[in-house]
């Protein structure tokens, strides 16, 4: 008879995690001797970072491809603006605007999460449009012009950078070791269940609205979470920035051309698009365009990504989120 | 007060019109090749751009520009269709989102790169037409701009209409749509009818670009709030259906003109919580069909629970 245990981490992921925390507990030190360009150039990089894995975690995982997460980093930054005006400290405030971001996700993932799979990307779309006019009824938001966080310019830079940056790096990290946890655990199986195909899953008992309401509310903070910290590095807060549709374009981007579904593929896209804005951001519009260009290569005949390919070559994917089991012959 | 209530309801009809021409495309995509393309909006304004330059620095009349301009954008339409859409509808539907997602990123940059940042129109190169207007009586003013458009739409959605009923292309189309493999045992061509159906979506949205910058201002910005519009109105009609698409597009505009009486901010919000609360309204249907009709639900929401142990009917 044959009996099957679950086996731990392999060798390679087993580096992979060290690999990681090392790479963290530099991140951490970075300050220390850092300049302060390299630390704002970091900090958007972590940014990047947690969007693409909240975005992996809603396409790649619960398959709620949403085009409208634009809605939460709005909404985020809008919510450290009042926070602010309220004499709430600005540190505070970009933390606590990321988590009251729940207040609008609940609500909508009421009615979102009901809709069928493209008429739900699109209706998201939508439903961040609409945020954003609500938003720009508050004058507290000036309209088209925006509004600075004028408490946290009186910050000495220094202190401001430094603080922004370290909050980035933590959620970061935390973006990733939830998602790995969550993936692991037995929502992440539900979740794979849902995306390969939801009334299967129902029929075998998967609640799957509360499946899909907890990606989609842990998602919705994690982006608000990366607004709040991405405003806070920009200072000036306009709605039209803050609600755009290129923050969809950029996290489809990197989820896509770093391996969509895959653990590691995010990141990878993070680096690869920061890299490229980068090397080739002066080009403007032209670069954006190229990334457009890129997204649909990708697309079209490399849908799997970077880490998939990878995967391909190695026979295993590198951190994978599955169990690896081994066979125990009594 | 009532004066303008009416001169908004005309033209809240009017901008209707707009709003159908825009989404007629994107409603046969997903009615007949269940696609989404959402790069449509985007390729509205490349439609715009192509005409003005035509207009603008070739010096052709408007007409003789949009005569060029409709069949080059067909062309493209169809190219799209067979380089892109088709190898996209084969990785479900999430492809699809990605691969229009990053067309109108590559459109919108591209556009911007090539024309700039500035505003333009086509509104000086028609002369009285993008300002006179028709005297009712009682005050109300009716531009002839937003008429031709208006009637534009009706012919094109029944020119459309005609096409899918009565020609050999639209039975192929229309087969394709509901059986693509029973449709294929008959000597169809689904990619070819596919391709033709892009081919229309795509002309049909230029002529809306051309249309809205005539009407006013566009930039290479301009194209997603285009998209969003066309899919409100396409969801409020109800997907899949033409003649909805044009009630859907009437919905759209009454609704932004009506909000336009409260204020400029309040109008484009309103358009949008007609169409959040059109499709409320669809989900509670479809979940109150599962409870055995509206009145069922109802009852076994606010009555008690049933107690008896028979079979439920």
């Amino acid at each position: 008879m044959k009996r099957y245990e679950l086996a731990g981490n392999s060798a390679t992921d087993q580096r992979i995690i060290w690999a990681g925390a090392l790479i963290l507990i530099a991140l951490l030190a970075l300050p220390i001797f850092g300049s302060a360009l390299v630390v704002d150039k970091l900090t958007l990089l972590m940014v990047y970072v947690i969007l693409a894995v909240m975005w992996n975690l809603l396409a790649g995982y619960a398959g709620l491809v949403s085009v409208g997460q634009q809605a939460f980093i709005g909404f985020g930054g809008y919510l450290v603006l009042r926070l602010v005006e309220m004499g709430t400290p600005p540190f505070v405030a970009i933390g606590l605007g990321g988590l009251l971001v729940i207040v609008l996700a609940w609500p909508l993932s009421w009615f979102a999460l009901r809709l069928k799979a493209a008429e739900f990307a699109v209706a998201m779309w939508v439903l961040a449009e609409a945020i954003r006019s609500i938003v720009m009824f508050d004058p507290l938001v000036q309209g088209e012009t925006g509004r600075s966080l004028v408490t946290l310019n009186a910050v000495d830079p220094d202190v401001r950078r430094t603080t922004v940056y370290l909050m980035a790096v933590v959620v970061a990290a935390a973006a990733m070791v939830i998602s790995y946890k969550l993936l692991r655990g037995q929502i992440g199986g539900e979740s794979r269940a849902i995306r390969d195909d939801e009334e299967a899953a129902r029929s075998v008992g998967v609640s799957t609205m509360r499946v899909k309401r907890t990606i989609f509310l842990i998602s919705a903070v994690g982006c608000a979470l990366a607004g709040t910290i991405w405003l806070a590095s920009a200072i000036t807060y306009q709605p039209r920035t803050a609600f755009g549709i290129n923050w969809t374009v950029f996290m489809l981007f990197m989820v896509l051309v770093g391996g969509l579904g895959s653990y590691l593929g995010p990141v990878v896209g993070a680096v690869l698009l920061f890299l490229l804005q980068e090397i080739f951001g002066d080009f403007g519009a032209w670069y954006l365009a190229g990334v457009g260009v890129l997204a649909i290569v990708f697309a079209i005949f490399a849908p799997t990504g970077i880490v998939g390919l990878v995967s391909k070559r190695l026979g295993i994917e590198p951190m994978s989120i599955g169990h690896r089991i081994k066979l125990v012959s009594d | 007060m009532l004066e303008s209530l009416t001169q908004a309801v005309i033209q809240g009809v009017l901008l209707g019109g707009y709003y159908a021409i825009i989404a007629a495309g994107l409603s046969l995509m997903v009615g007949v090749v269940r696609f989404i393309n959402l790069a449509h909006g985007d390729i509205a304004v490349l439609g715009a751009l192509l005409t003005i330059t035509l207009v603008q620095v070739m010096g052709l009349p408007v007409l003789w520009a949009i005569v060029l301009m409709l069949p080059a954008m067909a062309v493209l339409g169809w190219v799209m269709h067979a380089l892109l859409f088709e190898r996209a509808m084969k990785g479900g539907f999430l492809l699809p989102i990605l691969v229009t997602i990053g067309l109108g990123a590559a459109l919108q940059n591209s556009m911007f790169g090539i024309w700039g940042s500035n505003t333009r129109s086509l509104g000086a190169d028609i002369g009285s037409l993008s300002w006179s207007s028709w005297f009712l009586p009682g005050g109300i003013i009716i531009g002839k701009l937003p008429v031709i458009i208006f009637v534009t739409a009706v012919l094109v959605i029944g020119a459309l209409h005609l096409m899918l009923k009565k020609t050999k292309l639209g039975r192929a189309i229309r087969a394709t749509a509901s059986d693509p493999e029973a449709a294929e045992m008959c000597g169809i061509d689904a990619n070819k009818s596919h391709r033709a159906a892009a081919a229309i979506a795509v002309a049909l949205a230029a002529l809306a670009g051309v249309f809205l910058a005539m009407r006013g201002q566009i930039t290479p910005y301009s194209g997603p709030a285009q998209l969003i519009f066309a899919f409100e109105a396409v969801v409020i009609g109800g997907l899949g259906s033409l003649w909805g698409t044009l009630i859907g597009g009437i919905i759209l505009g009454l609704s932004q003109s009506l909000g336009g009486l409260i204020s400029a901010q309040a109008s484009l919000l309103s358009g949008h919580l007609v169409f959040v609360a059109v499709l409320m309204w669809r989900i509670y249907r479809d979940w109150s069909v599962g409870q055995g009709g509206l009145r069922a639900a109802l009852k076994a929401r606010f009555a008690l629970p049933p107690t008896q142990t028979g079979e439920r009917t």
